[in-house]
C-alpha cells in the first residue's frame, strides 16, 4: 500500500530545518523532547535549552537482545523503537489522582490532583507508537489525567527508514508510515526532511519555516522507503482469525509450554506501549493527616493481579501469560475493536528470556487449527 | 476517575464476629437523597489513609436515607472499615456496575440462589421484591453455608418464608445441633425447590464453583440460560473499567457486570485463570 505518497502533500525541508523546526517549537512554548542514548537504549528525552538532536543512533534488536550500534550514514532517525515512547507521559508509571485531608474531627475533604504536565515537543514518534497512543485513548476516555497529559504533547511523527528484527508492524497494519495522531511527520531522506501536518497546531509551525512543496521524485523516494522498511520485516503475526483462533485454543499445551520459560517478571508489560493495568494505592503522610491516592503500573503476570480474598485466580504462570496473550490478541477486539497489538516488538526485545509472542501466536493456532 | 465523597456511618451491627453491617449516608444532604442505586450495584469504600474495596450494597434501594454494606473481615481495608464507628468518616465512590435484571422479573418465579456471604449483594433484591410481592410469582429463596454458624439474618430467613407464594431453602455444608434444615450442598436445594422453570428467573452469588454447580442444575431442571443471573467477583480497585484487575475475559467486571447473564461468562468460567 502506498499510503506515503497517496496520503500526504509533503513539504520539503533541508536538513538544516530540522534546527529551525526545534526553533519554532520552542518560540511556541514547547519544550522538545528527542531521541538520546540513556541507559544502553535509546530514549526520548527533552533535550536541553539549545540543544541539537542527535544524529546516528541505531539499535540492534533481537529476542532477548537491545544493543546500541552506530547508523553508517549518520542519520536523525535511523534508529527504531527503545522500550519507552508516548505511553509514560500519558500515561505515566506513578501518579497521584487525587489527595484527602483529615481534619481534628475526622472530616474528610477529597481534592483532585492535576497532574501539570510540561508542554512537551516529542520528535521521533513511531507509527506503532502512535497506533499504541490512540488505544491507549480509547482505554482512557475520559480521565481527565490522560486527557490533561495528552493536550500537553505534540507531537512529530516519522516514518521508520529501517526496521529492527523484533519489528512486526506491517502484520498488524499499524506501520511503517504515521498515518493520524501526530501534529507533524517526517520523511528522512538522503538530502533532507519531507514534512507534513496533521494537524492545525502542525500547520501553524509550519507556517513558520520557508519551505516549498516536495518533487514527485521525493514523494516517490518516501514510498519506496516505507516499501522497504516493510519488506525488512521478517515477524508477523498469524494471518486469519487470529481472536478466533486462539480463543478456540484456550487449553492448548503451549501455554504449559511457554510457562516453562516465561519469569513473571512483567517486562513486557512494562514495555508494551498498549498495556495499561495499573494498581491504585493509598500513602499517606507520615503525620497520618493527609494522604494521596495513587495509581501505578501494575502487570498481569504479578502475582497479585488476579488475587481476590481467599483465592488467587491466576495462580500459575501459565495462565497469566494466557491472559496477557489472550487480552492482547483476542479479547481486546472485543474491547476495543481491534487487537492490543501495534507490532513494536518491544515485549519480544525486552524479554530477558527471548519469548516471542508471534512465535507462542503461531503455535498456539497452527496447531489448534490442525 | 471519580473521586470518593465523604459518608458518615451512621450504625454499625456486629452480625458475626468476622461479619459486620454498616449503614451511611453521604455527608453532603443534598446529595445522599439524590443517590440511587439498583440492587446489585457496589461501592468502593475508601478507609482513610488505607485503601479501598468493593462493597455489595446490601440495602433496599427505595430507602434513600442510607445506603447499607455487610462486610467479611477480610484484609488491611475491611479491618480498617471495620474499627469504625457510628459517626466516623470514610470515602464512597459509586454506585458501579450493572445491577440485577429488575426489568425482567414481572410475573415469573424468581430463584435467589447463593453460597456463603453471596447472600449480601442479593438481599437488597429481596427487600425489593418483598416490596412488590405481587408483582412476581413465586419466590424462592435457596441459601447456603459452609458452617451452621454462618447463617446470618436467621430471623429474616424464616420471616421471608411466612409470605406466602415464599419457599425458603436453606444449607448448611457442615450442620449443627440447632441447624433443622438440610446439611450438603447447596445444589441438592434445587431439586426441592417449586417453580416454573420454563419461565423462571435465576440470581446467582457466590463461589463460582457453587454458582457453576447451580446453574448447571437449574439449566437441567430447564430454566432457559439467558434467565440465569449471576454475580461475578474479581480484583477491582479503580472500578471504572481502567485499572485491568477484573478482566473476565472480553469483560471489565466492575463496569460490565457485576450482574452477567450465564451465556456471557460460562465459557470463561469453563476455564481455570480467567
Amino acid at each position: 500500500m502506498d499510503s506515503t505518497a497517496a496520503g500526504f502533500a509533503f513539504l520539503f525541508m533541508p536538513t538544516t530545518g530540522l534546527d529551525l523546526l526545534v526553533a519554532a517549537l520552542r518560540t511556541r512554548g514547547w519544550r522538545v523532547a528527542g531521541a538520546v542514548e540513556a541507559g544502553g537504549a535509546i530514549a526520548l528525552r527533552e533535550l536541553a535549552d539549545g540543544a541539537a538532536l542527535a544524529r546516528g543512533l541505531q539499535a540492534e534488536q533481537a529476542p532477548g537482545r537491545y544493543r546500541m550500534t552506530r547508523d553508517p550514514l549518520d542519520r536523525y532517525f535511523a534508529w527504531t523503537t527503545g522500550p519507552q515512547a508516548v505511553k509514560p507521559l500519558t500515561f505515566a508509571p506513578s501518579e497521584a489522582l487525587w489527595r484527602v485531608s483529615r481534619d481534628a474531627a475526622g472530616r474528610l475533604d477529597f481534592q483532585p490532583i492535576d497532574p501539570l504536565p510540561p508542554q512537551l515537543a516529542l520528535i521521533g514518534v513511531r507509527a506503532c507508537d502512535l497506533a499504541a497512543l490512540a488505544l491507549q485513548a480509547a482505554h482512557f476516555k475520559d480521565d481527565p489525567h490522560f486527557a490533561r497529559r495528552r493536550e500537553a504533547l505534540f507531537l512529530v511523527a516519522v516514518q521508520c527508514a529501517h526496521a529492527a528484527s523484533t519489528c512486526f508492524c506491517a502484520s498488524t497494519g499499524d506501520g511503517p508510515t504515521p498515518q493520524t495522531g501526530f501534529d507533524l511527520t517526517l520523511v528522512e531522506l538522503p538530502e533532507g526532511f519531507l514534512v507534513a501536518a496533521g494537524s492545525a497546531r502542525g500547520a501553524a509551525v509550519l507556517a513558520d519555516l520557508p519551505l516549498a512543496p516536495a518533487s514527485a521524485a521525493q514523494h516517490a523516494a518516501a514510498a519506496r522507503q516505507a516499501e522497504a522498511t516493510r519488506a525488512q520485516q521478517t515477524r508477523r503475526l498469524p494471518a486469519g482469525d487470529l481472536r478466533g483462533g486462539l480463543l478456540a485454543a484456550l487449553a492448548h499445551e503451549e501455554w504449559a509450554r511457554v510457562a516453562e520459560r516465561c519469569l513473571a517478571c512483567g517486562n513486557c508489560t512494562a514495555v508494551c506501549p498498549t498495556c495499561f493495568c495499573h494498581a491504585e494505592e493509598d500513602t499517606p503522610d507520615v503525620g497520618g493527616r493527609t494522604s494521596e491516592h495513587v495509581r501505578q503500573w501494575d502487570s498481569c503476570f504479578a502475582e497479585g493481579h488476579g488475587h481476590l480474598h481467599g483465592f488467587n485466580v491466576r495462580p500459575d504462570i501459565r495462565s497469566r501469560y494466557r491472559q496477557w496473550l489472550v487480552h492482547k490478541l483476542a479479547t481486546w477486539h472485543d474491547q476495543y475493536g481491534r487487537s492490543g497489538c501495534v507490532g513494536c516488538g518491544r515485549c519480544i526485545a525486552w524479554c530477558p528470556v527471548g519469548i516471542d509472542l508471534t512465535e507462542t501466536a503461531a503455535r498456539v493456532v497452527a496447531e489448534a487449527g490442525a | 476517575m471519580s473521586i470518593p465523597r465523604e459518608a458518615i456511618v451512621l450504625d454499625r451491627t456486629q452480625e458475626t464476629p468476622g461479619i459486620f453491617t454498616l449503614r451511611l449516608a453521604l455527608a453532603d444532604r443534598a446529595a445522599q437523597a439524590r443517590y440511587r442505586f439498583a440492587p446489585g450495584q457496589f461501592n468502593m469504600l475508601h478507609a482513610f489513609g488505607v485503601g479501598a474495596a468493593p462493597i455489595s450494597i446490601m440495602s433496599d434501594p427505595d430507602d434513600h436515607a442510607a445506603i447499607g454494606h455487610t462486610i467479611r473481615i477480610q484484609g488491611r481495608v475491611t479491618t480498617a472499615l471495620a474499627a469504625l464507628r457510628p459517626g466516623d468518616r470514610l470515602g464512597l465512590r459509586g454506585p458501579f456496575g450493572r445491577g440485577w435484571p429488575m426489568a425482567g422479573l414481572a410475573g415469573r418465579d424468581v430463584l435467589v440462589v447463593t453460597g456463603g456471604l453471596g447472600c449480601a449483594p442479593v438481599v437488597s433484591v429481596i427487600h425489593y421484591l418483598m416490596r412488590r410481592r405481587a408483582a412476581i410469582g413465586r419466590l424462592v429463596i435457596i441459601q447456603g453455608v459452609k458452617h451452621a454458624d454462618d447463617l446470618l439474618w436467621r430471623a429474616q430467613y424464616e420471616a421471608w418464608a411466612a409470605v406466602p407464594g415464599t419457599q425458603v431453602l436453606l444449607a448448611a455444608s457442615v450442620g449443627g445441633a440447632a441447624w433443622p434444615w438440610h446439611v450438603g450442598p447447596v445444589t441438592d436445594l434445587i431439586d426441592a425447590a417449586q417453580f416454573a422453570p420454563d419461565d423462571a428467573l435465576a440470581m446467582m452469588c457466590g463461589p463460582e464453583g457453587m454458582m457453576q454447580a447451580a446453574a448447571n442444575r437449574l439449566l437441567q431442571r430447564g430454566v432457559s440460560a439467558p434467565r440465569l443471573f449471576l454475580s461475578m467477583e474479581r480484583n477491582m480497585q479503580c472500578a471504572e473499567g481502567r485499572c485491568g484487575h477484573c478482566q473476565l475475559g472480553n469483560w471489565f467486571v466492575c463496569r460490565d457486570g457485576p450482574v452477567f447473564a450465564w451465556p456471557a461468562v460460562a465459557a470463561w468460567l469453563a476455564q481455570r485463570g480467567f
